[in-house]
């Protein structure tokens, strides 16, 4: 079983709750994938019209554990004071760290995570940084007190899969013993399985399910495929090889010497 | 006084900010604030002066990745 700051997993599923076609369409999903983490986030909220309000009471219906982002902050001032306020609002101390460095890849700003890490593990949160694939961040991000990573598989929303297989499988070759989920940038269920067969403990998907024609069918779909990924990690995949070796016995063959 | 909220300039007369939420309309709904940036504790909204040009945050549960 998954286990990240000393919570229990059985999902290996996280699901993000933006960009449904409804709240209802979003509650499906969440059972459907039967993810027991959602993120959620903060936005300004008008006093007429109090829209967060409906949205908290949602989630809290779900009965799901809420991991908060700090998404739309580009600087460590920013993601700190948002993570201050989502901890009292949302009551974890669990925060998806995202310190964004540049807006056409929504690349994270390295730098500025460790910094906010450093920050936010000393005063007690837990952090989940959405971060690269890069070994020395990583590195990084683990002295700040980081108990898990997220690298990415390729950029937010782009559903483009694992874009950097060799960085990846270096990362979890590296940290043998660090929770490492998959965040971001999955399209497909072959993408999730993917990840989990190359040894990620965890996926979080968001657009990829709360966009598909059919929202709740496709987070179905991402449930399978994450429990096949962790099966087949567990059966012990064999190594891919460059020439074919016949999986029929040839001793006794036919017509042969 | 004027302060900005959420980016926008309201007009408010309320010198607290626990006072001053009250009059915008956010009542029992479930928020967060800072101040210039700094972030204000639930606890501390009582005791927070407003000055004129004041910058505040009222954020609440929304949707996210």
């Amino acid at each position: 079983m998954l286990e990240i700051y000393e919570t229990p997993l059985n999902s290996r599923l996280l699901l993000g709750s933006a960009r449904y076609p409804s709240p209802a369409v979003l509650a499906a999903a969440v059972r459907a994938a039967r993810a027991e983490v959602v993120t959620v986030s903060l936005r300004r909220e008008s006093g007429a019209e109090r829209a967060g309000q409906g949205f908290w009471s949602l989630v809290r219906e779900l009965g799901v554990r809420v991991l908060p982002n700090t998404a739309g902050c580009h600087s460590v001032k920013e993601a700190v004071t948002t993570a201050h306020m989502a901890r009292e609002v949302f009551a974890t101390a669990w925060i998806k760290l995202e310190v964004i460095g540049e807006d056409d890849t929504l690349q994270p700003d390295v730098f500025g995570l460790t910094e906010a890490a450093r920050i936010l593990t000393a005063e007690g949160f837990q952090v989940f940084p959405y971060t690269t694939e890069d070994l020395v961040v990583a590195e990084r991000l683990l002295e700040a007190g980081c108990r898990v990573l997220m690298p990415w598989g390729a950029p937010i929303g782009s559903g483009r899969g694992l874009n950097n297989l060799f960085g990846l499988r270096a990362l979890r070759a590296h940290f043998p013993g660090v929770p490492l989920i998959i965040d971001a940038g999955l399209g497909l269920p072959s993408h999730a399985a993917q990840a989990l067969e190359l040894g990620f403990d965890a996926v979080l998907i968001n657009t990829a399910v709360a966009q598909a024609r059919d929202p709740v069918q496709m987070a179905a779909a991402f449930a399978q495929a994450v429990e096949a990924g962790a099966a087949a990690r567990a059966a012990g995949p064999i190594e891919a090889r460059d020439l074919a070796v016949p999986s029929t016995p040839v001793i006794g063959t036919a017509f042969r010497g | 006084m004027k302060i900005q909220v959420n980016g926008a300039w309201r007009e408010v007369s309320a010198a607290r900010l626990a006072a001053a939420l009250e009059d915008l309309g956010y009542g029992e709904s479930v928020v967060t604030t800072a101040v210039n940036g700094e972030f204000v504790a639930v606890q501390a909204r009582e005791q927070i002066l407003l000055r004129d040009g004041d910058s505040v945050e009222v954020l609440a549960p929304m949707q996210g990745g």
